[in-house]
């Protein structure tokens, strides 16, 4: 039997603005977001406060003291702000994330909640700006966190670009958890057991973390030609394939963050590519770029984030649409 | 709430069929549902009675034919039907970690009730369910059969024209069930339409006005209780005659009207008899039996129960199979 392909009337976003204030004041309320900052915190805590403590001693002036606070990895604990933050922020999303409609469905609420005027497109948008705003004020609450402890141990306020590359890289971190919140709903679309979606998320995560580095360059060698290997090969062959490669790198969100915190919070960063003796003619080696060029430069990094959570948002919406809510 | 232009049915639906694969899980049925009468669906499970609701609701897609709710198409229009349907899923959930009174503030926000009139309607449905003391508590402490209760003041704030419960007296005890029905004649006085589907089938009888009966998708029998059991058992009104000392099927085989008398119980036992016949003749037959120097020991009006329906139609629907 043919149907007509039907229309739907009325707004799909009726009943988003009621969604997304239960699901943020559940998450701020809740005991496993309290567990989470707990985490992120201590994290942030231990890698800010030995490079405050060594940051205090610095005697030559550096324009940039107060985004050292973020980069610099100390002598005692090995890995700077930013790399702890790489890898909390995903934890954090994928704990905000993973039983965001498996949990209502084996709690037995989407098919009452569904039944309310409100389409289903409300319900999962509303669930995920909901956790998003919650990550958000997470980190913007780290990151005040932070730069009060730069003021008051390092007794100097941080100049007007600092704070705009510092906001940048925070905006840059809400991006970077958004992909990783939309993959961890996307898991408690598919699966119907909150625990099968949680270690789904998390697996994904551990791969990109620490497999796909290693496999990356296992792919380049393979794809190489011997003439590349042996450094035979012409500088365009070589380009090729160490532009091969970053690609494939820039495949895992965590390379598109890494990228661009490097770009935002090391002003000097010129390339996140390879470059060529000629191109560096006429450049002043250390001097910073402006503001502008540094954000240019880690512009694709930016709308590679933002496109990986509306790409994966988007496949996490088309199942849910499908899927059937009864039990 | 009743818009004169339209006709008596609240819900019409019309060759609806739903398909999973190639198997036939809503089979083109016919459904009519009147303005304020209390409709039960009954039948196994899996018969489709569920995938009929959701489909009302525009909750799954609609294979094939068409389903009017209140006149608006739940396919082109589900904000429209949802906004005047209450539904109240086979065993309802609510947010444990919230208390009665934020779960129902949810859904009026959800129904965008105005903020004034939240709390006035959240407190006179939980009145009508006589839960308005225990508003503030968490759902984690309600019991079963308070869930089932709150999801009714769910649908009563709500000023629902529909309400659709599943299952809702399932797994409550007998005292939970009588309140629970009590409570489903309470949306009938207030002119609310009742649609449930239920397996009770004795506790539906007491409350439903009609009933379609499904088998493997169809509706094998709809009608009220009586009209059913007519035509599954039989035309005629049967009572129960106890007694003994003379041939009683004979005396009662006399009395003007009667149609039948089979020995009632197991075989071979005597002295129970059921009779039918055109009018109630439980008076002839007590007068007969005594004139006659019987000792009459029971004699009691036997209705019609669905439970009997029931089981004689799929036991003639498995025979014929």
């Amino acid at each position: 039997m043919q149907r007509s392909p039907a229309r739907r009337e009325g707004s799909p976003f009726t009943g988003l603005g009621p969604v997304f204030m239960k699901e943020f004041s559940d998450h701020l309320s809740s005991a496993r977001m309290m567990v989470l900052m707990l985490f992120v915190i201590a994290f942030g805590a231990l890698t800010v406060a030995p490079s405050l403590t060594e940051l205090r001693n610095v005697t030559e002036s550096d324009p940039f003291l107060f985004l050292r606070i973020f980069t610099s990895a100390s002598s005692r604990v090995p890995f700077s702000f930013t790399a702890a933050l790489s890898f909390t922020i995903p934890l954090l999303a994928i704990g905000l994330g993973f039983d965001s409609v498996n949990g209502e469905f084996n709690r037995r609420t989407l098919s009452r909640v569904l039944s309310q005027p409100i389409y289903r497109d409300a319900l999962l948008l509303g669930k995920f700006l909901g956790a998003l705003v919650t990550l958000a004020v997470a980190l913007v609450a780290l990151w005040l966190i932070v730069l009060g402890a730069g003021l008051l141990l390092l007794g100097l306020p941080p100049r007007g670009v600092e704070v705009a590359r510092g906001i940048a890289f925070l905006a840059v971190a809400i991006a970077y958890g958004g992909v990783w919140l939309a993959a961890s709903m996307l898991f408690s679309v598919i699966f119907r057991s909150t625990a099968t979606s949680a270690l789904c998320a998390l697996g994904v995560w551990l791969f990109f973390l620490i497999v796909w580095p290693l496999i990356v360059p296992t792919i380049v060698v393979a794809f190489a030609s011997p003439d590349v290997m042996s450094g035979r090969a012409s500088i365009d062959e070589t380009l090729a394939l160490i532009q091969f490669q970053s690609f494939l790198d820039r495949l895992s969100p965590n390379t598109l963050f890494g990228e661009a915190v490097i770009g935002l919070l090391n002003p000097e960063t010129r390339t996140l590519g390879p470059i060529i003796q000629s191109q560096m003619y006429g450049a002043i080696m250390g001097a910073p770029l402006p503001f502008g060029q540094s954000l240019l430069l880690i512009w694709p990094q930016i709308t590679g984030l933002i496109a990986g959570m509306i790409v994966v948002f988007a496949a996490a919406y088309v199942i849910f649409q499908r899927e059937e809510v009864r039990a | 709430m009743t818009d004169p232009t339209m006709s008596g049915n609240v819900i019409e639906a019309r060759g609806l069929l739903k398909l999973y694969g190639a198997q036939r899980a809503v089979d083109a049925i016919d459904l009519d549902i009147r303005r304020g009468e209390i409709f039960g669906l009954l039948g196994p499970n899996g018969a489709g009675k569920t995938t009929t609701i959701l489909m009302m609701l525009g909750l799954t897609e609609i294979s094939g034919g068409s389903v009017e709710v209140l006149g608006f198409d739940p396919v082109r229009q589900p904000l429209e039907v949802k906004r005047r349907v209450g539904y109240l899923p086979d065993a309802v959930g609510f947010y444990d970690h919230l208390t009665a009174r934020e779960n129902l503030t949810y859904t009026a926000r959800l129904l965008a009730i105005p903020r004034s009139q939240i709390g006035r309607r959240i407190m006179e449905a939980m009145e009508s369910v006589q839960l308005a003391d225990v508003v503030d508590r968490r759902v984690s402490t309600y019991s079963r059969g308070m869930r089932q209760r709150l999801g009714i003041a769910e649908i009563v704030m709500k000023k629902a024209e529909i309400a659709i419960l599943d299952e809702p007296t399932s797994g409550l005890d007998p005292h939970a069930t009588f309140e629970l029905l009590e409570m489903i004649r309470g949306l009938k006085r207030m002119g609310v339409a009742v649609l449930l589907s239920s397996h009770l089938l004795d506790r539906v009888q007491s409350v439903c006005d009609r009933v379609a009966l499904f088998n493997k998708g169809r509706i094998a029998l709809m009608g009220t209780v009586v009209e059913l059991a007519n035509q599954v058992l039989g035309a005629g009104h049967p009572i129960l005659v106890e007694a003994s000392g003379i041939d009683i099927a004979g005396a009662l085989r006399g009395i003007e009207g009667v149609q039948k008398v089979m020995p009632e119980g197991p075989q071979g036992s005597e002295g129970a008899w059921r009779v039918v016949a055109d009018r109630d003749v439980r008076a002839a037959a007590a007068q007969r039996i005594v004139a006659a120097g019987g000792a009459l020991t029971r004699l009691a009006d036997l209705q019609p129960s669905l439970e009997e329906v029931y089981t004689r139609y799929f036991q003639e629907a498995r025979h014929a199979a």
